[in-house]
């Protein structure tokens, strides 16, 4: 049985009168893909936003391993393993996508407080990013700006990033957003090939995807987590297909 | 090209008979050695401060106030210069890095004003009359009252301050703070405690505009109250807007072209910050990397 890495119980968090995490439950294990679903405005992102520490709960406890971290900021629980994608997409714009990944790599060093060397010239910096640069296809871009990537790629560079923090925990917030019919099928290649090594939670409006990598399926809805189990359970499901799946036809 | 001709300007000012060059140049490198640190918040760490001249001033001061009680020795009163603006710019810094955009514009120049009014306060120190100085500092070695030598000294600060610069953009430390710059939200996702790398950053910038100050007071032989003006902050941003933004040595050029156009402006009409507005404004429309981006790309080609 694998271990769960993330626990969530409880949590809770409103904005004024609008509740959008109401009394949610989950939990993510190594190995395993945890597929968060759910429409438009069901939630969704605030809660992996909580997860990440960048949004404080009103209520309930966040555990990763033994610890809570609950009251965690997001650097901190960045260094503990708890890595994140965005959905839009937040790289720095006028680096490369190598400097991009580097930057991953040298936030898994104690510190970043080193003053004197290139980071540029900085083989324990370059050699990792190159490889995790590689490992999603982006080798030969490596040198390109960031900026100037194309939509899909830059989506690739975000995965990239989160790769070379060699993280614990990976909070995929819609990777496929925007992609092409190929991107995705490479995307999704890609992310079970990671699958393995990291507990993944995946937020995701491709169902396609979520068929094929999640082993579990929680459904949102107005903050509240309405069901729970394997893809197949779900979709079958009369209250998510009312609530959700429904909708679409 | 430009440092040959630095080196070359005392001997070219003897020969030429036009000593006063020596001097307009030294306060220009004086006063690029403060918008070079300023750049170093500015354009890398994309920290406006409005209030850089509180360090300045701090710097200038503290030569002024050890010279009063009798301490003229250079290596003691440059570092404790540094150290007194450092310190100041730790405890500015730790208050408004907290904040962002118009809000930290508006704390540093809070603090600055505090500063400003503080030097005003205080009659030991001359209070809006200024601090006159009897003599320069005493350097082993080196005569600073040789207005050429208090050139090269200056010089030699002001490129040393520009190499430690570049080399803290370049090094891990000025990556985390070139990206805290665009990207903040991915830095803190990335693990970094982005608030200490940019409070380093402005300890650092305050520490070198605060050796910029003692060289100016040891320059002037007089510190006052209008080193820690607003203006005077403004000026500092204006070179490093001028020079462009994340180039440091372009701030250099920002200080010189700013103080040159003082000079000659003001010889045609009295409103010629009117004219160096529309400068600037032609500058920031056209020529967004500054003067440095411009000159370089003009390099390139």
């Amino acid at each position: 049985m694998a271990d769960t890495v993330l626990a969530v119980r409880g949590l809770r968090k409103a904005f004024g009168a609008l509740v959008v995490s109401d009394d949610v439950a989950l939990e993510v294990r190594t190995g395993e893909c945890h597929a968060l679903i759910g429409p438009n405005g069901a939630g969704k992102t605030t809660l992996l936003a909580q997860l990440a520490g960048e949004v404080a709960p009103d209520a309930g406890t966040i555990r990763f391993g033994d610890r809570d971290v609950t009251r965690l900021g997001p650097d901190a629980r960045a260094r503990l393993g708890i890595a994140r994608s965005f959905q839009i997409t937040t790289i720095v714009a006028d680096f490369t996508a190598e400097d991009n990944v580097a930057l991953a790599v040298q936030a898994r060093a104690a510190t970043s407080m080193r003053f004197w060397r290139s980071a540029a010239r900085d083989a324990a910096l370059r050699d990792p990013a190159r490889a995790a640069l590689v490992r999603v296809g982006l080798g030969p871009r490596a040198n390109t700006r960031a900026s100037d990537l194309a939509h899909g790629e830059q989506r690739l560079l975000e995965l990239a990033i989160a790769l070379a923090q060699e993280p614990a925990v990976l909070l995929l917030d819609e990777p496929m957003a925007g992609l092409g019919h190929d991107e995705s099928r490479a995307m999704i290649a890609l992310l079970r090939e990671i699958k393995p090594a990291v507990a993944m939670l995946l937020i995701e409006h491709d169902m396609q995807a979520v068929a094929e990598l999640a082993d579990r399926v929680t459904v949102l809805v107005a903050g509240h987590a309405i069901a729970s189990g394997s893809y197949e359970t779900i979709r079958t499901d009369p209250r998510v297909r009312e609530a959700y799946l429904g909708d679409d036809g | 090209m430009t440092l040959a001709l630095l080196i070359a300007l005392p001997p070219l000012a003897a020969v030429l008979d036009q000593p006063f060059w020596v001097n307009t140049v030294t306060r220009i490198l004086i006063l690029a050695l403060a918008a070079v640190s300023l750049d170093l918040i500015v354009g890398y760490g994309g920290l406006v401060s409005f209030g850089h001249a509180a360090y300045f001033a701090v710097g200038g001061y503290t030569i002024a106030v050890l010279a009063q009680h009798g301490i003229d020795a250079a290596l003691i009163a440059w570092p404790a210069a540094v150290v007194a603006a450092a310190v100041l710019a730790a405890i500015v810094g730790t208050l408004s890095l907290r904040t962002t955009g118009i809000f930290f514009i508006m704390i540093t120049l809070a603090f600055a004003q505090m500063v400003f009014f503080t030097l005003v306060a205080v009659k030991a120190w001359g209070g809006n009359d200024g601090l006159p100085l009897d003599a320069r500092s005493v350097l082993p070695l080196v005569n600073l009252r040789d207005p050429n030598a208090l050139y090269f000294v200056c010089l030699g600060l002001l490129l040393a301050f520009v190499a430690l610069a570049a080399q803290l953009v370049e090094s891990r430390f000025g990556m985390v703070l070139r990206g805290a710059r665009s990207s903040e939200r991915r830095m803190l996702a990335l693990g970094f405690p982005t608030f200490r790398y940019k409070l380093v950053a402005f300890v650092v910038a305050g520490a070198g505009a605060g050796l910029a100050g003692a060289l100016w007071a040891e320059y002037a032989r007089f510190v006052s109250t209008d080193m820690a003006s607003w203006t005077r902050s403004g000026e500092f941003l204006v070179m490093v807007i001028l020079g462009g933004l994340g180039s440091l040595v372009g701030a250099i050029y920002g200080a010189a072209v700013l103080l040159g156009l003082e000079s000659f402006l003001a010889g045609f009409t009295e409103h010629w910050m009117l004219l160096l507005g529309a400068i600037l404004l032609v500058v920031v429309l056209f020529a967004k990397r500054g003067l440095y981006g411009w000159l370089a790309g003009a390099n390139d080609g």
